[in-house]
C-alpha cells in the first residue's frame, strides 16, 4: 500500500481539526478583559470628544473567554513547526539555537519596561549595553563606527546605499548606478531602487565568485557601490576580494557588505579588513535573536572613517570618567548625540530594537572572543560535513553541487561534478562550502521525475523543515542547505539518511514525493487559488 | 492545462508572444511554451487602450505564484480592446493561450513589423 | 567550546575524516592568508549563564522604568498592561522560533495568526486589506511614502506638523534617495492648519500625511483633510493610534487611503523603543502595490481550508529591483501580541478602555490645568495624552522639573522642546489604563512642587544676577 492511499484512508487529528479563526469563536457578551474602574468623575463624552469624530460602528473584534483565547492560539501553535522542535537548516536564514537566557534577561523590567524616551540619565544601563554592543560589533566587523538603529537586514541595506548617497553627495559627485551580482539576495536590488539609483548586474564565475572581467567592465565613475556578501549566497568564500575591492575603490565607489552569512566568518576573517566599507548585521541570524515566525529582527551598520558623518542620529556617546567633572562617581557617562549635521537623518523611530540587543548582547557576553570563533569554525565544519555526509550517501548523484569541489571519497565510487572538470590528483579535497551550500536538483528532476518542490515537502513527513528551495535563482533548481553550529552530527547524519532515503523512494514511486506531504496539518496548498483569488481577511 | 500546440495561423516573436493578423489589427498572446514556462498565471496587469506600444518592448506583465513576466510586443501599434475577462480568470491564458487567453487587440502601425516574426515551424524549430 | 555547540574531540575526528581533511582550519583554506585574522577577536572571556545573568540585570538595574517610577511618559509608546498571558505565549517555542513560513503545510499557525492580525487591523482601521506587519510605525509611514510614489508618480509629498517627529524624519530620510520634496504645514491651536493645508497641496502632490491624534494628543478632523487632498488627486495617509480607534471615527471612513501606525500599545512591551510592530492597511486598489508579507486563505490538496503568504509577485525575493519594498519579512511574533491583546479586549472592551483613557485624560488635564505655572498649549479635543507648557523658560527649566519629579519617583512626561522647539517649554503628559486617579493627583502635586522650585530657583538666580 503506497504512503499516499494509506493517507487517504486515514486523517490525522490534527488535520480532522479544520482551521476555524478567532473571529468563528466565542460568544456575545463573553469577554477576557475587565477594564479598571473608571475612579474618576465621568462626564459625557458628547462633552470631551464631538460625536463627528468618533466611531460609529464599533471594530468586530472576537467576544472570547480568557480560556478560549489561550486554546486558540495554543492549539494554533501546534499547527507551526519550530527551532527547538527539530532541525531547520534554511539556508541563508542561520537557524541556530535561541538560547532561552536571552529571554529572560530582555524580559527583566529594567529593560522591557524602559521607555524609550526616558531621559538618558536614567536609561545608562540601556545606553551601555549598546555602547558595549557598538563596541563588539565594530571588532568582529572590523570597522570603526556602528548604528544599532536600523530594524532588520533590508533596512541596514537601506541605510548603507543612503550612507553612500551622503558620501557622493558630500563630495559633489552625482553617482547612478549600483553594481550587484546576479546570485544576490533580492533585497540587494529592491534597495537599491528604493535609494534611487539603478541596478546594474555583474555576472558570476565558474568558481561562484564575482566574475572580475565583468566587473571591471562595469565599474567606472558612475557606480555608486558595489553589494557584496562573502561568503556568497553560493556559500563560497571570493578568494578575490582584495582585487574586487580594489577595483570598486579605484573607480571611487564604496563596497557594502552584506552581512547574511558572517555566521561563516565571524572571528575568522573581517570584512573591514576584506576592504568593505559598510556591513550590515543580522542579529537575528548571526547573533540568535529568535526569528519569531518572521520577525522581529535588527540590522545594525558599521562603517569606515569617510562613512561616520553620515550614518543615521542618534549616535550613542560616552564620556570616560576623567571628563565628568565633579560627578564623582568614577563611571563612564553615556548619552545620545542627535546633533549631526551631516547625518542622513533617521530611519525608524527611538533607538533601534533595543530588545533585539538585550539578546545579542547576552550571546556575545556568553560566548567571548573564543566562543565566536567557535561558532564560525563549527557552522563551516558541520555544513562540509554534511555535504560529506550527503556525498557518502550517494546522494550526490542527484543533486549536484552547484559550485564549488565535490567531497572525494575513499572507494572512488563518486563522480565529480564540479564546473572544473576533474580534480587534480590529490585525492583529498581541499573544501566543499563555508557554512552553507548549494545542490541543484536539476539530475533528480531528470531521473527520478521528481522536482526540488516535491523533496522538500516529502522532507516534512521526515520531521525536518526542508533547507531554502529555488534559491539562489542562478542554480536551477537550488536547494541551500545551512545545517549551523548548533547542530550535533547525530542530526545530521540523520538528515542526510532521510534524503537519501526520500530518493531511493522517488525512483521506486515518485508519485509518492508528488504527493507529499501527508502527516502536516495541512497537504500541499493551492498557491495558485490564493493568489487569484485572495481573500485575505476572514469575512465577518 | 492545454496541449501543446502552435495553430500554423499565427505569427511567432522569440519572446514566446503571438500575433493573428486580420487587416490592420492584430491580436496578441504568450503562446503554450510561455504559458508553460510560467506555471499556473494567477495575474494579468490590463494595460490601458489607447497605449502606444512597440515592437520587441513590453506592454504589460503576467504573473504566476512565483514569477513575474514582461510581455513583448510582436507588433507596433494603438491598443484598442483589452481582454478584461482575464482579470478575473487569468486561468484562461493556461488553459485556453489562443482562444480564450487573448491579450490585446492592436491596430498596428506598420504592417512591414510582421518580417521580423517566425512562422509556426520557425518558431516550433527555435523552440527545439 | 560553549554549550551552545556539541562537536568532542571524537565527533570533530570522525567528522574531518568524514570530508577528508586534517584540521577545520583547512576548511577556511579559501580565505586568503592576509585576510585571516590571524588572532582572537578582541572581546572579553565568555561567561557562565549565571554570571552572563548577574551582568544583564546590573545594567537594567541602571536603568529606570516604568516598573520603577510613576510614568506618564508616551509620545509614541505607551505603557499600558501587556496580559500575562501574551508572555506565555510569546515564550511558546512553536511562535517564537520558527522563521517566515516558506512551508506552509508546517506554518499554518503562523499564517492563520497573520490573517486574523489582517483581519483585527481592517476591522479597526476601517479599510479593505492589511498587510502581516512591518519594521514599526515611523518607517510604515515612510513605506506608504513609497505606495504613493508608485501609485502616481508625483514629486512631492505634504505632511502635517502634528505627525510623530520621527516619523516625519524617517519620511524625509527615506524619500530623499528618490528624490522627493517633502513640504510641512503648521499647526495652529493644536491641530493642522487647515488654510495652509489647503494652501500647500496642489495636483503636483503625491500624498499627504496626518497623524490621529497627533504628537500633541489633539484629534485631528482628518475627514476635512483628506477631503482637500482628494480633490487633487493624492493619496491620504493616515498615522493612526490603534487604541484609540475604539472611540475615534475609523480612517476608512473618512477617505483616507492607507493607514499605518506604530504597533507597540497592542500588547507589546516599550523595550527602550523596539521591537514592536507597524500596521499598514489600505483600501483595496493599493494591494498589489502594498509592501510587506500578506496572508491568503486557499485550500489543500483534500480540500481542508489552509493559508499561505500570497502576492507574492510584489514582493523583493520575485520582482527584485521592481519590488514594492525591499522588506523581507514582518514583525510576526510582536503582530502575535498584537492581534491577542486585541482579542483579550474583545468588541466591547477596547471602547471601554478608550472611555477610561477619555475620562481619565479629562480629569488629569483639568487638575494640571489648576497647578500653578503649568497651562495648556491647546484646547482640542484629546484621547489619551495632552500637552502642557510649564512656566520655567524653556527645555532646560523642564528637563531640571524632570530630574525634580525624577526624585520623588515620578516622570511626568515627554519635554516637547526637544522636538518642537516652539513648545520649548512644553510637555506632552499619557494617561494609560495604568495610571490611576491617585497616580494622577500625585502627579499634580508633584509637577507642582517641582515646577514651583524651578521657579523660584530662577527668581533667586535672576535677583541674584
Amino acid at each position: 500500500m503506497s504512503v499516499q492511499s494509506a493517507a487517504g484512508a486515514y486523517e490525522t487529528a490534527m488535520q480532522r481539526d479544520r482551521a476555524e479563526t478567532i473571529f468563528m469563536k466565542g460568544a456575545p457578551g463573553r469577554r477576557a478583559f475587565v477594564a479598571p474602574a473608571i475612579d474618576v468623575p465621568v462626564r459625557p463624552l458628547d462633552d470631551l470628544i464631538p460625536a463627528r469624530l468618533r466611531r460609529g460602528r464599533e471594530p468586530r473584534l472576537p467576544e472570547v473567554s480568557e480560556p478560549e483565547l489561550v486554546r486558540h492560539y495554543v492549539n494554533l501553535s501546534r499547527r507551526n513547526f519550530d527551532l527547538d522542535s527539530g532541525f531547520y537548516p534554511l539556508g541563508s536564514c542561520t537557524m541556530k539555537h535561541n538560547p532561552r537566557l536571552h529571554e529572560r534577561v530582555a524580559g527583566l523590567p529594567g529593560h522591557a519596561r524602559l521607555h524609550p524616551f526616558q531621559e538618558p540619565a536614567r536609561a545608562q544601563g540601556a545606553l551601555e549595553l549598546m555602547w558595549n554592543l557598538e563596541r563588539a560589533l565594530s571588532e568582529i566587523a572590523g570597522l570603526p563606527h556602528v548604528s544599532l538603529q536600523p530594524s532588520a537586514g533590508s533596512h541596514g541595506e537601506l541605510a548603507g546605499v543612503l550612507l553612500t548617497r551622503a558620501y557622493h553627495d558630500a563630495r559633489g559627485e552625482q553617482r547612478t548606478k549600483v553594481l550587484t551580482p546576479d546570485t544576490a539576495h533580492g533585497t540587494n536590488p529592491a534597495t537599491v531602487t528604493m535609494a534611487g539609483y539603478e541596478v546594474v548586474k555583474v555576472g558570476t564565475n565558474a568558481d561562484g565568485g564575482v566574475d572580475i572581467d565583468d566587473l571591471r567592465a562595469k565599474a567606472d565613475t558612475d557606480v555608486a557601490c558595489l553589494m557584496l556578501t562573502n561568503p556568497s549566497t553560493l556559500g563560497l568564500f571570493d578568494e578575490n576580494i582584495a582585487e574586487i575591492a580594489k577595483i570598486v575603490h579605484d573607480v571611487g565607489a564604496t563596497l557594502y557588505y552584506d552581512g547574511a552569512n558572517l555566521n561563516a566568518v565571524m572571528g575568522k576573517s573581517r570584512p573591514g579588513d576584506m576592504g568593505f566599507d559598510i556591513v550590515h548585521f543580522n542579529l537575528h541570524k548571526t547573533f540568535t535573536q529568535p526569528h519569531g515566525g518572521g520577525g522581529p529582527g535588527s540590522g545594525p551598520i558599521a562603517v569606515s572613517d569617510r562613512v561616520e558623518p553620515f550614518l543615521p542620529h542618534p549616535v550613542i556617546v560616552r564620556t570616560e570618567p576623567a571628563e565628568t567633572n565633579g560627578a564623582g562617581s568614577g563611571q563612564a557617562v553615556f548619552d545620545l548625540d542627535h546633533d549631526r549635521p551631516q547625518s542622513i537623518g533617521r530611519l525608524r523611530g527611538f533607538q533601534g530594537n533595543y530588545g533585539c540587543f538585550v539578546r545579542s548582547y547576552a550571546y556575545i557576553c556568553s560566548l567571548g572572543a573564543a566562543g565566536l570563533r567557535d561558532v564560525s569554525e563549527v557552522a563551516v565544519l558541520n555544513a562540509n560535513y554534511l555535504l560529506a555526509k550527503l556525498g557518502k550517501l550517494g546522494v550526490l548523484d542527484l543533486l549536484t553541487p552547484a559550485y564549488g569541489r565535490v567531497p572525494q571519497v575513499g572507494d572512488g565510487e563518486q563522480q565529480n561534478h564540479s564546473h572544473h572538470g576533474a580534480d587534480d590528483a590529490d585525492a583529498r579535497r581541499q573544501w566543499g562550502c563555508m557554512h552553507e551550500f548549494v545542490l541543484s536538483g536539476a539530475p533528480m528532476k531528470r531521473e527520478l521525475k521528481i522536482r526540488t518542490l516535491d523533496l522538500a515537502k516529502r522532507l516534512l513527513d521526515h520531521g525536518v523543515h526542508p533547507p531554502t528551495v529555488y534559491f539562489p535563482l542562478v542554480v536551477e533548481e537550488a536547494l541551500l542547505i545551512e545545517p549551523t553550529e548548533t547542530e550535533t552530527r547525530e542530526t545530521l547524519d540523520r538528515f542526510a539518511e532521510s534524503i537519501a532515503e526520500i530518493l531511493r523512494e522517488a525512483r521506486e514511486d515518485p508519485e509518492i514525493a508528488r504527493g507529499a506531504p501527508y502527516t502536516t496539518p495541512v497537504r500541499r496548498l493551492d498557491e495558485a487559488a490564493a493568489a487569484r483569488r485572495p481573500v485575505l481577511r476572514e469575512s465577518l | 492545462m492545454a496541449q501543446e500546440t502552435y495553430p500554423a495561423d499565427l505569427l511567432y516573436h522569440a519572446e514566446h508572444d503571438w500575433a493573428r493578423l486580420e487587416g490592420d489589427v492584430a491580436t496578441l498572446g504568450i503562446t503554450w511554451h510561455a504559458q508553460d514556462a510560467l506555471g499556473e498565471i494567477v495575474f494579468f496587469e490590463p494595460p490601458t487602450p489607447g497605449t502606444q506600444i512597440t515592437q520587441d518592448e513590453p506592454y504589460t506583465e503576467v504573473e504566476s505564484v512565483k514569477a513575474v513576466s514582461d510581455v513583448i510586443a510582436p507588433m507596433s501599434g494603438e491598443i484598442i480592446e483589452v481582454n478584461g475577462d482575464l482579470v478575473d480568470s487569468p486561468d484562461a491564458l493556461n488553459e485556453d493561450p489562443y482562444g480564450a487567453g487573448w491579450l490585446v487587440k492592436v491596430r498596428i502601425s506598420d504592417p512591414s513589423e510582421q518580417d521580423a516574426l517566425m512562422d509556426q515551424a520557425a518558431y516550433v524549430a527555435s523552440l527545439a | 567550546m560553549s554549550g551552545y555547540t556539541a562537536v568532542t574531540e571524537a565527533d570533530l575526528d570522525a567528522m574531518l575524516a568524514t570530508i577528508g581533511v586534517d584540521s577545520i582550519d583547512e576548511l577556511f583554506s579559501s580565505i586568503p592568508a592576509g585576510l585571516r585574522l590571524g588572532r582572537e577577536l578582541d572581546l572579553p572571556d565568555g561567561l557562565s549563564e549565571s554570571e552572563v545573568y548577574a551582568h544583564l540585570r546590573d545594567l537594567a538595574g541602571k536603568n529606570v522604568s516604568a516598573e520603577d517610577e510613576v510614568c506618564f511618559l508616551g509620545a509614541g509608546m505607551y505603557d499600558h498592561y501587556v496580559p500575562a498571558m501574551i508572555d506565555m505565549l510569546l515564550g511558546r517555542s512553536e511562535f517564537l522560533t520558527p522563521y517566515t513560513p516558506y512551508q506552509p503545510e508546517v506554518s499554518q499557525g503562523g499564517l492563520q495568526v497573520m490573517f486574523e492580525f489582517q483581519t483585527a487591523i481592517c476591522e479597526l482601521t476601517g479599510l479593505d486589506v492589511s498587510n502581516a506587519s512591518v519594521y514599526e510605525g515611523p518607517s510604515a509611514l515612510a513605506a506608504a511614502g513609497y505606495l504613493a510614489k508608485l501609485t502616481n508618480k508625483r514629486g512631492r509629498f505634504v505632511i502635517s506638523h502634528g505627525v510623530h517627529p520621527h516619523a516625519r524624519e524617517a519620511l524625509r530620510t527615506l524619500s530623499a534617495g528618490y528624490g522627493m520634496a517633502v513640504d510641512e504645514v503648521p499647526l495652529l491651536d493644536g491641530v493642522t492648519d487647515a488654510d495652509a493645508w489647503a494652501a500647500a497641496i496642489d495636483d503636483t502632490v503625491s500624498a499627504v500625511f496626518v497623524g490621529q491624534p497627533n504628537f500633541l494628543g489633539a484629534i485631528e478632523d482628518v475627514a476635512a483633510l483628506s477631503a482637500v487632498a482628494r480633490d487633487h488627486g493624492a493619496l491620504v495617509v493616515c498615522s493612526a493610534d490603534p487604541l484609540s480607534l475604539g472611540i475615534l471615527e475609523a480612517p476608512g471612513e473618512q477617505g483616507v487611503d492607507v493607514c499605518v501606525g506604530e504597533g507597540q500599545s497592542l500588547g507589546n512591551r516599550l523595550d527602550f523603543g523596539g521591537p514592536s510592530f507597524g500596521f499598514f492597511a489600505a483600501r483595496s486598489e493599493h494591494v498589489r502595490r502594498m509592501p510587506g508579507r500578506i496572508a491568503g486563505e486557499t485550500v489543500d490538496a483534500d480540500g481542508r481550508r489552509g493559508f499561505v503568504l500570497t502576492l507574492q509577485t510584489r514582493e523583493q525575493h520575485i520582482r527584485r529591483e521592481k519590488a514594492t519594498s525591499n522588506i523581507c519579512t514582518a514583525q510576526a511574533l510582536n503582530a502575535l501580541a498584537g492581534v491577542v491583546y486585541l482579542c483579550w479586549l474583545g468588541r466591547r472592551g477596547l471602547v471601554e478602555l478608550g472611555e477610561l483613557m477619555v475620562q481619565r485624560t479629562a480629569y488629569a488635564r483639568d487638575l494640571l490645568g489648576d497647578v500653578d505655572g503649568v497651562e495648556p498649549i491647546h484646547s482640542q479635543p484629546v484621547v489619551r495624552e495632552f500637552a502642557v507648557s510649564l512656566d520655567v523658560g524653556g527645555l532646560d527649566g523642564v528637563l531640571r522639573v524632570l530630574d525634580r519629579c525624577a526624585a520623588e519617583g515620578l516622570n511626568p512626561g515627554y519635554p516637547l522642546g526637544r522636538t518642537y522647539p516652539e513648545y520649548g517649554s512644553g510637555l506632552l503628559v499619557a494617561i494609560t489604563e495604568q495610571r490611576s486617579r491617585a497616580d494622577i493627583d500625585r502627579l499634580a502635586v508633584v509637577l507642582g512642587r517641582a515646577v514651583a522650585a524651578e521657579r523660584s530657583e530662577r527668581a533667586a538666580v535672576g535677583a541674584s544676577a
